[in-house]
Order: C-alpha cells, then structure tokens, then sequence
C-alpha cells in the first residue's frame, strides 16, 4: 500500500469521525432537492392523467354500425377474480350471432380492475377505461348497467 | 421615546414577524424537500398560512388536564417565550441613526446577561414537563434539562474563545463582554470567525463557531438534537398536554431561540452589521447607514435560520447516549482546548507595545469594559 492510500484512508476515517462532511453533504443534496419536480399535484386545478393503458372503469364497445359487440358468451365473467360480473343473455334480433345481453351489471366497487375481462372476450367487447374519478353517494350506484356501461 | 421604538421595533421584528415567517418558510422548505408543495393557499403564495394558524390557535379549546399543577401549566410557556425575548435586548442589530446605537440596551456585561436569561428558558420546559402530569411529558422535560444544562456548558466554552478572541487582537489590550464593542472591533479588524484580523488564530474561530453551531442545535431542541420533543417516542414531550394559544407559545419560545441564538452567531463570529466591502456605507451616522445596517444584520440572521432549517430536514436524530457523549465527550474538551488554543496564540502574538500598561488605561487584570456609553 503507498503512502498516498494510506493518507486517503487515515482522512476518510478522520472525515467518517468527524462528521460534518457527511452532514454538509446531506445538506447539499437536501437543497438540490427543493428545486426538482414536485410531486404533488394541486388537485382541483391540475388533474392527474393516467398513463396509457391504464385500468380503470370498464366501458362496453360498439361496432361501426352502433350495434353492442357484446355477443352474452360468459367468457369475461368466467375470467373475472372478484365476480363482479352479472350477465343474463337473451335470443339475438340479429342474424350473425345467437346470443346478445340484456341484462349486464358490473359491480364497480368489487372489481379489482385486473384486466381479466378484457383479455378473455372473444370479440374484443369490453374495455377499461382511463377514467377513476366518479364518484357516488351510495352503493347501489357504484354497480353499473349495461346502459351506463354502453354509452361510455 | 427612541427607546420604546427600539423595543417596539425588536418586538415586532424579531418575535412577531420573523417567527410566523420562519413557521411559514420552513414548512414550504421542507415541503419542496420531500418533493411536496406546501402551505399554498392562504394568502400569496400560502405567506398568510401563519396567520390562519394563529387565529386557530386562538379559537381552541384549552385545557388544563385534570391533576395538573395549574399554575406552572401556565407559568410554563411564558417562560419558554420570555427569556430569549429578553435576551434580545443586548444584541445590537445595526450600527446608529444619529446619536442612537440601534441597540434596546448597552450592558457592559451583555454577553452574560444574555447567557443567564438563556438559562432561564429550561425552567420553562422542566415544568411543562412536570406540570402536565403525564408520564410522557415528564421523561420530555427531564430530557429537555438534561440535554439543555449538558450543551449549554459548550456553548458556554466557545462563548468564552470567542471573548478571547477579540481580546487576543494584537491592538488590543483589554476583554470586552460588551457585544456592541465586540461588533466594533469586528468591524475594525475582521470577523471573529476568522480568528478576528488574526489569521493564525483562524482554526479557533471555525472551531468555536461549529461548536456554538451544535450548541445552539441542540439549546433550541432543533433536530437533530430535538430529543424533549421527539414525536415518535415520546409523543410531543414537554408539550404533549398543550394546546391553544399555550401551545402556540411554545412554538413562538422555540422560534424566538432561535432567533436568538442567529443574532448571537452573527453578532459574536460574524460581525454584527458589518460586512467586507461594504463597511464604508454601514459606520457613518446618516440615517440610510443606519437602515442598511440593520439590513446587513438581518439578512445575516436570516441566512442563519435557513440554515438551521436545511439541517432539520436532512439529519436524523440522535440516540440520547449519543447526544450526551457527544456533548461531554466531545464538545466540551474541544471548546477547552478551543479555549487553550486561543490563550495562547493571544498571547504569542500580542505585541509589546500593546501588552505594556498604558498611562492611564485601566490595569489589563480587569476583563469587564466599563459601562460607558
């Protein structure tokens, strides 16, 4: 070991001991701290956007002649972890499927917003959406039917 | 009538608006540190959030638990906020306006005066802590008074280098415990910091400052020495059954001492009102001198302060054998080397002419500067 290492090593020790090195670095990165980025954000006036690809409340999507996808197959309530599905299919009016839902709630307050539904519908019906903001008053409201979920 | 306007102005300067403004600086500060925003909405950029929390201050309830000594319940926080109010006085916070030293008091023994009314304010605490009759309140004061008679030892010490330090100036042949003629002769020879225009004894002015710095941390319970008070162990310490405006008092005393201390830092190590470059403009009598003096001394303070607010934030807190071993183990014989350090630089370099009495000057035994204004 050189003279020169060993000098390092004596002052590293000597500053370790001392403490106020430390302390005076500390400080310095405290105030750099003060002028980065804040986190927070002032809600009402800034809004927060979620990321793409986000999870959030479910819509039902249409096809290009306003028809509801949907075609009643379970699939999606099969897949969904927390049973917040509740589907009661019905005879389809129309000729290129058998089956459409009339009756299709989502219980917005039990769904854990995994994304199940949406990768095991066949023909790509349903979708979750950026939004996470609504509100309710009571419970009841919070279960979404196939109207709500349709015109979103 | 100058004099009730420099009371007036210390007063409402010192503790009525450096002590909202200080509450309302650190919590931005220390919100823009943890990467939050902070008080924002009161007032321009949240400056009148102090004052909201002072009139909810006002309107709470207060109450005095049941089994509680009541008149030291309440003797408590008025003696927290009091004694470093009054150690105010002393401290000369500008040059003069005309003939008036912009000073509430001229004490020849200031310095000590200063010290004592300190040493008052841990009363103030110890019967907060025993007044409340609560387990937690008490281990707050007892800590408080262990801690607070520990450090202020050091601070003591460094106090005393710091004396000599000025005494030391080759030019000079007698102490003073005056803090206006301490100022002055910073003003004539340099900051005492620097070893007071005598460069070797500049190692014992930096010394004597850190120490002064972590004495003065750890008086005013600030972290990391904030051990009386620390909310995780002992849920408020001293004053965990204070509220209302009692326990607004407290925060006001805690501040103030802090304050008080800033001004004793500037004023012992570095120079008062005086600053290099500038001092032409500060020494005359004019009345602009004057203001810009106690500007230069106000800024000094308040760098001070934002010091002791970044040092809150970033530290952690001690262990209480580690403050105590830090104080008696480490400051303490520091300061008393500090204090041999200086001595005896003083006197290698005192120049023979300076140390032969003069004709006429009092005989150099005597320390204490007489009174004369």
């Amino acid at each position: 070991m050189t003279l020169g290492m060993t000098l390092k090593k004596a002052w590293l020790k000597l500053a370790i001991k001392l403490y106020i090195p430390a302390a005076l670095n500390g400080m310095r990165y405290t105030l750099g701290r003060v002028f980065r980025k804040k986190a927070t954000l002032s809600y009402p006036e800034e809004v927060h956007v979620p990321r793409k690809g986000y999870r959030g409340e479910h819509r039902l999507k249409k096809d290009e002649v306003g028809r509801m996808k949907c075609v009643a197959c379970l699939m999606c309530q099969t897949a969904c972890p927390a049973e917040c599905i509740q589907i009661i299919g019905a005879p389809s009016p129309w000729p290129d499927r058998e089956k459409i839902p009339v009756v299709f709630n989502i219980d917005m307050l039990k769904c854990i917003y995994c994304g199940m539904c949406e990768e095991a519908c066949p023909c790509d019906a349903i979708e979750l959406t950026p939004t996470f903001t609504k509100v309710c008053t009571t419970r009841e409201e919070k279960i979404y039917d196939i109207n709500k979920l349709l015109s979103r | 009538m100058a004099d009730i306007l420099k009371i007036a102005f210390v007063i409402v300067f010192f503790v009525l608006t450096l002590t909202p403004g200080m509450v309302i600086v650190e919590r931005r500060l220390s919100a823009w540190m943890q990467g939050r925003i902070g008080p924002d909405r009161v007032g321009p950029l949240g400056l009148l959030q102090p004052l909201a929390d002072a009139v909810k201050f006002i309107f709470k309830e207060d109450i005095i638990p049941d089994g509680a000594d009541r008149l030291l319940f309440v003797l408590a926080p008025v003696m927290v906020l009091v004694p470093p109010s009054l150690g105010l006085i002393v401290i000369p916070f500008g040059n003069r306006i005309g003939d008036e030293y912009l000073q509430v008091a001229n004490l020849s023994v200031g310095v000590l005066f200063t010290m004592s009314v300190l040493g008052v304010a841990v009363y103030g605490l110890a019967f907060g802590g025993w007044a409340s009759n609560n387990k937690y309140s008490l281990l707050g004061g007892l800590r408080a008074s262990a801690q607070m008679v520990s450090y202020e030892l050091a601070l003591g010490l460094s106090i005393i280098a710091v004396l000599m330090i000025s005494a030391g100036h080759p030019n000079e042949t007698m102490g003073t415990l005056d803090p206006r003629a301490i100022v002055e002769r910073q003003v004539k020879y340099g900051w005492n910091i620097f070893g007071g225009g005598n460069w070797l004894m500049l190692p014992c002015g930096l010394i004597g400052f850190i120490l002064f710095f972590v004495s003065a941390l750890a008086e005013n319970n600030r972290l990391p020495f904030d051990l009386p008070e620390c909310e995780a162990e002992l849920v408020g310490g001293y004053h965990t059954e204070y509220s209302s405006m009692k326990f607004a008092l407290f925060m006001m005393g805690e501040y103030v001492g802090m304050t008080v201390m800033s001004a004793l830092m500037t004023t012992f190590f570095l120079g008062g009102w005086s600053m290099p470059g500038l001092n032409r403009f500060l020494v005359g009598s004019e009345w602009w001198m004057g203001l810009l003096s106690v500007g230069v001394f106000i800024t000094k303070v308040v760098s001070i302060l934002f010091v002791y607010v970044i040092i809150r934030w970033t530290l952690p807190r001690f262990k209480y054998n580690q403050l105590m071993n830090l104080g008696w183990k480490r400051l303490v014989p520091l300061a008393l080397a500090n204090v041999m350090l200086v001595a005896v630089i003083g006197v290698l370099t005192q120049s023979p002419a300076a140390a032969a009495p003069k004709p006429g000057a009092r005989a150099p035994i005597e320390v204490v500067q007489g009174g004369v204004k």
